[in-house]
């Protein structure tokens, strides 16, 4: 079960024509793919589209009523692969995923589909993850659509214009037999609005009819002379169509004069269209509404640029800035192209007055922009501005608060062991993962070299292969069962194996790809009515000639982590030793049983709940077992003793019991502050009765005792 | 421009992943939608949602008539905020940093509880950051402030932060909105609306209050309430000067409490000759009064065992741990006394011999190796640790106890040698013995840092500074590599 349900949400989906559909963006695109008749749905979730794939989860009932056929792939790769669908047939299909580094992934089927070209519209739906929030390099999707020659849309950020593009995008998809990518950045994704609905379409061709009378055309494979045709057609006759798609339906837009006295105007990628009217709006060049005083050219399609379009748009203006976010400035580079073909002198700036790194957020528009008009047309710059930033002495009390593992998390203690084991065995190289495992690196535990990628761990260690004499040290990969899955088995352990390597791989299963909101995964331990789930690591693992393998079903257990984590990097045994650590993801865990013990509690039933607590007057405020930890709810607070002066660990009422606390202080001989405290709800008669008289006789002692210390105290 | 004339408004969250961020977020665009306004919430999802910070945007926009949709902007802009909440007093900071709340437009609505980052937790001494700084710049960079303890007032009100969040900004009358309309949006979303509702009710009035900060413990000098007390509390204002007289008194209450009243008066004994030898203002005599009674009051097992039995520890664990009174509570306490720790607690001869004989150790060593799970709550552990608390009678016997008094006398004479010569330098040393706490290997870490620098300032006279500068970097790492380094320099 994801992290977070759409249940409620779907039923939205079923909106008909004029009715206004209020919600988030990712809704409004898979209804607009309802809308335009999808035949088939795919992707692989990460962020900000991850809960496209929820959305496409929880309406999965939705869509198999409408003949619609939805796969939660295995990869960005199957994914894209899975466009094949649209090359022979007129059926329409889309894919999501998390980019750049998804579309990394799926480039392979990506380049094929796009050389080979489609008859039915393919759409690739990229959640750019870049700028603040981004968790991932900061490149551009551009580079792939032209590279591959696909196009891409960058639509304006209210719903409206992103419902109508995903419609569009198939259209032109059609008509230029050319994949359309829809890029939408991270903040259109959860951004919420409203637009007016029309009926969702079944698709007048279906998968399943499709297979049934299959056609074949082999001019549409990859392999010679195919390919060479293939480049050809795409500038001769797809690349053509394709512009003349956009031009003649007008997907790009104009706002404002066609020419301004300064003569100045501005190209703007669509995405970024409301920040730069917010930019311009403070700047007194535009109202809230988006009527502005300089000639706008807003570029719905970013890739391919319309030169016709650019021309009119250049002629009889001096300059012209283009806001272009990332880099490199591919726009920027071809307008100058464009210009120059086109005869005119108009001048272009971009990234001479924009910041060449960085998300453009409204307030680096307002500021690029101001320099250009000083730059350009003084008489409409602003003053400048009158900065006041939070002085040093104040800014320098606020700490960094980067994400970390939630209260409880099983992959916590896994660390922890690492931190003990390198007490003894010292520091070792750790090739780290994509997920939630890769918080690794932060504090408190800075464990980690490199990451190479999403189930890469394993493969990022291969060429660290201890020999007698070097040393011999082994290095230990990390990767999650998510990474497992989309690619570690093969592109890790198969590898591993194949070339004998010696590491170690603590493979991290909390039973689902967690990192992304908790989706099901094969090895998933929970039921799930639409996918075949319990299909065991290792067993895969062995499958591909691992030996080594061992398996823990409870991280927490740090004695016996750490002791395989020790017999791994040491035992004599040659090739990969490969550590299974099981231990459900705490988000999850927490989310269905709080359902199950509210009920309990409801009905009067016996229930059991742990959780730890610090004696603060015996802690003294080292904090190793923060050191060792890092739990939220592991915080610290004023010292409650008049002399002592740093503060206590204390344990917050969040806290789960998952029990790291006491094992870490068992394990690191740490102190004796930590106590587990079990409480009963709705005790048994006999319970009650032990818990009275035991009770009573320690109530009794404690009584002498405390006249005994009254007697001598202060 | 005033809120009631504004025809758009922008509003800011700051809130850490799984304070529910979203949820408020959401219940601020219902209640603008009811009552006829444009929304549009953005939010950053992504990695942030697993407990770091993380910023929602939320714009309204009053229609024109017109039924044109405004451009709003996805992003809240420096300077262009009017009502920032907060849902911690850094991340209120966090929006004075980013120049989202200002003086001129800006309703600041923060909680003035901490939710301490990693940074502040790990660190060995006291990492925390200044919360002062933060309320005085955020007076200062908002229009209104609205402050209060939301931590507190979740809890009061057994709701969620969102809640009293949502309470909050309707209490501050910052939107024009009715506050019918705000409780509406609750109930509407049909989660939990009973608790969510006390929460809003709460956040509400906190909100019509002056800002507020978390109740912080008030030490108040304790009261003699025996004779031997009364007798201890007289010599000490006959005897020391004033501005030791609280440390004073609250170090002869722990040490009564600790040992008896002869270990007190030992103190201030030891107390007095610092003292005689100190000056006006007397910060060595008033520093010694702390730092010596924690040194006396050290942690063994006698005392471990002694506060762990506690009928008052019992109550103040089910306290903390919300235990119903119909509830049965078990503790669970993780002890590993080593040999070496129940050798220190031995009479100091048959402590020594075991020690120093290697058969003996290892012979005995296999009982004291594994942790142990000590049931508190169960007659038979409480009975084991009730003995071992009543050895405090033994104690003065103990190997440990004259282990740590010769330290103790060690680091006396070395403060009362350094009065003489440097007084600066002598208050520096004294708060040395803040470097010895802890258990086991954080014990024995502690000590040896100590120890380095008492060495170090043996071989050659160090100045207060540089045994300041020594003393911090032994807490910068819990490897000493860093004091290490400074002293092979």
């Amino acid at each position: 079960m994801a992290e977070r349900s759409f249940k409620r949400e779907v039923v939205k989906l079923t909106a008909g024509e004029g009715e206004v559909f209020t919600g988030e963006g990712i809704l409004a695109v898979t209804k607009a793919l309802l809308q335009s008749g999808v035949a088939y749905v795919g992707g692989y979730q990460g962020s900000p589209i991850s809960h496209l794939m929820d959305v496409f989860a929880d309406a999965n009932d939705l869509l198999c009523d409408l003949g619609v056929h939805f796969e939660a792939s295995a990869s960005e790769a199957t994914a894209a692969a899975m466009l094949a669908a649209s090359v022979n047939y007129p059926l329409r299909g889309a894919v999501a995923w998390k980019s750049v580094v998804g579309t990394n992934v799926a480039s392979d089927a990506l380049s094929n589909v796009a050389s080979g070209g489609v008859t039915g519209g393919a759409l690739i739906i990229v959640g750019e993850d870049y700028g603040e929030g981004s968790s991932i390099m900061q490149e551009r999707t551009h580079a792939f659509a032209m590279k591959s020659q696909m196009w891409l849309i960058d639509p304006r950020p209210n719903l409206p214009s992103i419902v109508d593009s995903v419609e569009q995008a198939f259209r032109l998809s059609e008509a230029s037999n050319t994949p359309v990518m829809l890029q939408l950045r991270v903040r259109s994704c959860h951004m919420t609005g409203s637009f007016v609905a029309k009926d969702n379409r079944r698709p007048p061709l279906t998968v399943g009819e499709a297979a049934a009378a299959p056609v074949r055309d082999t001019d549409r494979i990859v392999l010679p002379p195919a390919n060479f045709l293939h480049e050809v057609e795409k500038i001769e006759q797809r690349w053509p169509a394709g512009v003349a798609y956009v031009r003649d339906n007008r997907l790009n837009e104009w706002f404002g004069p066609a020419q301004s006295e300064a003569g100045i105007g501005i190209i703007v990628q669509g995405g970024l269209y409301n920040n730069l009217n917010r930019a311009m709006e403070l700047l007194g060049l535009a109202d809230a509404y988006g009527a502005a005083q300089l000639p706008i050219y807003c570029l719905n399609v970013t890739y391919p640029l319309i030169p016709d379009e650019v021309a009119a748009f250049c002629a009889g203006k001096r300059t012209v800035l283009v806001v272009e976010e990332g880099q490199p400035e591919f726009i920027e580079h071809e307008l100058n192209t464009l210009v120059r073909r086109a005869g005119l002198d108009t001048r272009i700036l971009g990234k001479d007055m924009l910041p060449r790194s960085g998300e453009y957020t409204a307030d680096v528009i307002r500021k690029g922009l101001s320099r250009f008009l000083a730059d350009q047309a003084p008489a409409l710059a602003p003053a400048p501005d009158a900065l006041d930033p939070l002085p040093a002495r104040v800014a320098q009390e606020i700490p960094q608060r980067p994400a970390g593992f939630c209260t409880g998390c099983p992959e916590r203690p896994i660390f922890t062991a690492m931190k003990l084991v390198e007490r003894d065995l010292g520091p070792t190289h750790v090739s780290a993962d994509i997920g939630c495992h890769l918080f690794s690196i932060l504090p408190p535990f800075n464990i980690g070299n490199t990451t190479m990628g999403y189930g890469l761990g394993a493969a990022g260690a291969s060429a660290f292969k201890p020999k007698d004499g070097e040393g011999g040290k082994r290095s230990i990969a990390i990767m999650g069962d998510g990474g497992f899955w989309h690619n570690g088995l093969t592109s890790g352990i198969g590898n591993a194996v194949f070339n004998k390597d010696d590491t170690v791989t603590m493979i991290i299963d909390n039973g689902y790809s967690a990192a992304t909101g908790g989706q099901d995964i094969l090895s998933s331990r929970a039921d799930n009515a639409s996918r075949e789930t319990r299909n065991p690591i290792t067993k895969a693992v062995r499958g591909v000639g691992a030996k080594w393998v061992r398996e823990t079903t409870r991280t927490y257990d740090l004695a016996r982590m750490t002791s395989l984590l020790r017999e791994a990097l040491t035992t004599p045994e040659k090739g990969p030793k490969v550590i299974v650590a099981q231990s459900e993801c705490m988000l999850n865990k927490q989310r269905r049983e709080k359902k199950v013990t509210a009920a309990a509690l409801k009905a009067g039933k016996r229930v059991v709940r742990e959780r730890f607590g610090v004696d603060s007057d015996t802690c003294t405020g080292d904090h190793s077992c923060i050191r060792l930890s890092g739990c939220p709810s592991l915080t610290i607070k004023p010292n409650p003793d008049p002399l002592r002066q740093d503060p206590v660990a204390h344990v917050e009422n969040s806290c789960v019991g998952c029990g790291l606390c006491g094992e870490v202080s068992h394990a690191a001989v740490l102190c004796p502050s930590f106590y587990r405290a079990k409480i009963v709800a709705n005790p048994g008669r006999l319970e009650r009765l032990k818990a009275r008289i035991g009770g009573a006789i320690i109530a009794s002692r404690q009584l002498a005792a405390e006249r005994g210390r009254a007697a001598r105290a202060f | 421009m005033s809120v009631a004339t504004q025809d758009r408004l922008t509003i800011a969250v700051l809130a850490l992943g799984g304070q529910g961020g979203g949820v408020l977020a959401d219940w601020i665009q219902d209640v603008a939608r009811a009552e006829g306004w444009l929304a549009q919430g953005t939010s950053v999802p992504g990695v942030a949602q697993r407990t770091g910070s993380t910023v929602y945007y939320v714009e309204l926009a009053r229609p024109d008539g017109s039924g044109r949709v405004p451009v709003f902007a996805q992003m809240p802009m420096p300077g262009d905020v009017d009502v920032v909440i907060a849902s911690e007093l850094m991340e209120a900071g966090r929006a004075l940093l980013r120049g989202f709340s200002t003086a001129a437009r800006t309703t600041l609505i923060g909680s003035t509880h901490r939710i301490y980052a990693i940074g502040e937790k790990q660190v060995m001494g006291d990492g925390r950051g200044n919360s002062d700084k933060i309320i005085e710049a955020a007076h200062k960079r908002s229009r209104r402030f609205v402050g209060f303890d939301m931590d507190a007032a979740t809890e009061r009100s057994c709701s969620v932060i969102s809640a009293v969040m949502f309470g909050a900004l309707a209490g501050s009358g910052a939107l024009p909105f009715r506050v019918e309309t705000f409780r509406q949006a609750i109930e509407q979303g049909g989660i939990a609306v009973q608790s969510n509702l006390r929460g809003f009710q709460d956040g509400f009035e906190q909100a019509q209050g002056p800002v507020a900060m978390p109740d912080a413990p008030v030490h108040a000098a304790p009261e003699p309430t025996t004779d031997r007390g009364r007798v201890l509390a007289a010599r000490i204002t006959r005897t020391l000067p004033n501005a030791a007289r609280t440390n004073a008194l609250h170090g002869v209450a722990k040490l009564m409490d600790y040992q008896d009243a002869d270990y007190a008066a030992l103190y201030l004994d030891r107390l007095e000759a610092c003292a005689a030898l100190d000056v006006a203002p007397y910060a060595v005599t008033a520093e010694a009064a702390r730092h010596l009674a924690l040194w006396m009051a050290y942690e063994d097992t006698i005392r471990v065992a002694d506060l762990k039995i506690r009928g008052s520890r019992f109550a103040r664990v089910r306290g903390e741990i919300k235990a119903q009174p119909d509830q049965v509570v078990s503790i669970v306490e993780f002890m590993h006394p080593r040999l070496q720790e129940v050798c220190e607690t031995l009479p100091a001869g048959i402590g020594r011999r075991i020690l120093a004989s290697q058969g003996l150790s290892n012979l005995l060593g296999r009982f004291f190796r594994a942790g142990r799970h000590v049931e508190t709550t169960s007659l038979r552990w409480f009975l084991v640790l009730h003995v071992v608390a009543s050895m405090r009678i033994l104690r003065r016997r103990s190997l440990r106890y004259a282990e740590e008094q010769a330290r103790i006398e060690h680091w006396l004479d070395l403060v009362r040698a350094e009065l003489r010569r440097d007084g600066e330098a002598a208050l520096e040393l004294v708060k040395c013995q803040r470097l010895i706490k802890g258990y086991g290997d954080t014990f024995e870490r502690g000590l040896a840092n100590y120890e380095r620098i008492v060495a170090e300032h043996g071989r050659a006279a160090r100045s207060a500074g540089e045994i300041r500068r020594l003393r911090d970097l032994a807490l910068s790492d819990d490897t000493s590599t860093a004091l290490m380094q400074a002293m092979a320099r």
